[in-house]
């Protein structure tokens, strides 16, 4: 587990490049900026600077090393990279509202983008005049739309709206590509068929993510709540109420086992395992350790020094992201066994997640925080702890 | 002079334009206006009333029942939170429900609260939870007292989720207003400054 923090300006935004070792992120404004990993952290690399609304979805797409980047501009780019720099290319998306989130398709030809003018744009590249192309699907679709993921065949869309609905359509085109086999939500998939249309999710549907065969959808809505819906199954749908904030970012890291983060500041994993059944099962964020426990005569002096009070820092939450998580992404490992997510959030930090099937949470595992008020590393491990000055 | 002069100032103080345009709520008037599916809710009477109050009834006259001294409010509780008349467009099916619900919590001894909330499933505390706000609405005397102590004990069963669940739920009064989005993502630091 790791945190990098990137700045005061909160992050709306991240995608990896291929090997992880570079991240394009936007810190809230209309420009991209481009990591590269080093031994001490992250070194800038580029600026992405040709939208002029705020950047609301980035997508990295790793075999064709092209991004696509959407904003409120109503715009959207899909950027290459020649000779060290990034080129952008105009897409006619053809939407007159803000772009709201855009994700490649697993196979790179295409692209969504869902946005509030109450449609989602499928874009695609013409051969013959050179340009990015859009086709709309608008069926049925009464608000923004919030979220979209593709189905693993390339073909298949879901797509979470704040009209509280959350729907799969079909994203065929054919120009592009060969007409796809049936799959358990369906065997015809024309363009903008919807094949699953979920009435009243309950709130709006913030993240949505089909799991690695595809057979499974999950989403979280605004109403504190996770729901499924399993194909195989009938389509049939499960809902948990959840206790905390609502979530806004949900991911399968297996089949079964699915990641989800919001407002609360912290990933909580559930499980799925078929109709009915699914369960909360624990927190991911290992809490942090305070100093309560070694509280020396010398930081009971520096705390009344510095807040004039003997209490507890309370300003810090004791979750590693002090704000919301907007954003979770796979880091490492295939859809269908992910060793490591990564989440980023409104305090501008970036955290890279170890995720392990199975694992109890009180393993004596060690790991650094680096707390931003006190300048001061706490290593803690659930047995002790100790902190160590800079 | 001086009466003169305060007419004076009564007329300039008023508009002499009218200002009926301020009350009209263009968004009624949007054409692309989201319209809300609402269910009917023609069959939803709340819950049995004369159920209810037998079961209240039943409290202090045994006190020794089979069920122990607080058994039937315990079934109190249970009967008032069914049929919760959430659909229906009739505000008095909706204000004799909380009514009733309001008689049955504060029937009970404080000390028997958290049993109470305990026997709720999720849904049931769900329930609880937005009757309680449904009730700080409109407080009568010593009803906030009571309500305050059902709501912390089911916010230590339901968490913060379900007091968003009743910021977010579509169909009770405080949500319609929420239907302009901005105000439930302020809410959200609201309840996290105060539950937190």
């Amino acid at each position: 587990m790791s945190l990098y923090n990137f700045g005061l300006e909160p992050l709306s935004c991240h995608a990896w490049n291929k090997d992880r070792t570079q991240i394009a992120i936007s810190p809230n404004s209309n420009v991209v900026h481009i990591y590269q990993k080093s031994e001490k952290g992250w070194n800038k690399i580029h600026e992405l600077t040709e939208h002029s609304g705020r950047i609301t979805g980035i997508d990295w797409a790793p075999v064709s090393n092209r991004i696509v980047t959407c904003a409120s501009d109503r715009n959207a780019y899909v950027w290459t990279l020649k000779e060290d720099a990034w080129k952008p290319t105009l897409v006619l998306v053809r939407i007159n509202r803000a772009a709201t989130c855009v994700k490649w398709s697993p196979q790179e030809n295409k692209f969504a983008l869902g946005s509030g003018a109450k449609l989602i744009s499928v874009c695609y590249f013409e051969k013959e005049n050179d340009w990015w192309l859009s086709k709309h699907i608008k069926k049925t679709i009464c608000s923004t739309v919030l979220s979209l993921d593709w189905h693993p065949n390339n073909v298949l869309l879901a797509a979470g709206s704040a009209d509280l609905h959350c729907r799969v359509f079909s994203a065929y085109i054919k120009d592009i590509e060969e007409r796809p086999g049936p799959t358990p939500w369906g065997a015809k998939m024309p363009f903008g068929e919807m094949l699953l249309e979920h009435k009243d999710c309950g709130g709006w549907v913030h993240g949505i993510s089909f799991s690695p065969s595809g057979d499974r959808l999950a989403w979280v809505s605004h109403n504190s709540s996770i729901g499924v819906a399993d194909a195989p199954a009938g389509k049939e749908v499960t809902q948990l109420t959840v206790e905390h904030l609502p979530l806004l970012s949900v991911l399968f890291v297996s089949e079964t086992e699915i990641v989800a983060a919001g407002h609360d500041c912290c990933p909580y994993q559930y499980s799925y395992k078929g109709p009915g059944n699914l369960q909360f099962v624990k927190k991911l964020d290992v809490p942090k350790q305070s100093s309560r426990s070694g509280t020396s005569a010398m930081q009971h002096f520096r705390n009344l020094d510095k807040k004039a009070t003997t209490e507890e820092d309370q300003n810090e939450l004791d979750t590693l992201h002090q704000n919301s998580i907007t954003q979770l992404c796979i880091v490492e490992g295939p859809k269908s066994k992910v060793n490591k997510f990564s989440s980023v959030g409104l305090d501008g930090a970036m955290v890279v997640w170890d995720f392990k099937v199975g694992v109890k949470n009180n393993e004596n595992t060690i790991f650094l925080v680096f707390s931003r008020h006190k300048k001061e590393i706490l290593t803690a491990s659930t047995a002790t702890v100790s902190v160590i000055k800079q | 002079m001086r009466k003169k002069a305060a007419v004076c100032f009564h007329t300039m103080s008023k508009n002499t334009v009218s200002d009926r345009f301020r009350k009209v709520d263009v968004d009624e008037y949007d054409e692309n206006k989201f319209v809300d599916e609402e269910d009917g809710g023609e069959n939803q009477m709340g819950p049995d009333e004369a159920e209810v109050d037998a079961l209240i009834r039943q409290y202090p006259f045994h006190p020794l029942s089979c069920w122990g001294p607080n058994g039937n409010l315990m079934e109190a509780l249970q009967a008032v939170l069914k049929n919760p008349p959430i659909n229906t467009k009739n505000q008095n099916v909706k204000d004799r429900a909380e009514g009733l619900v309001l008689k049955v919590l504060s029937s009970f001894k404080s000390s028997d609260i958290e049993k109470a909330v305990q026997s709720l499933d999720k849904s049931g505390v769900d329930l609880l939870m937005k009757y309680i706000y449904k009730g700080f609405e409109r407080p009568s005397e010593n009803s906030s007292a009571v309500l305050l102590q059902w709501h912390e004990k089911a916010l230590t069963a339901g968490g913060v989720g379900s007091i968003v669940r009743v910021l977010t739920a579509r169909k009770t009064k405080s949500s319609s207003n929420l239907r302009k989005h901005q105000f439930t993502l302020e809410s959200i630091d609201v309840v996290r400054l105060i539950f937190k």
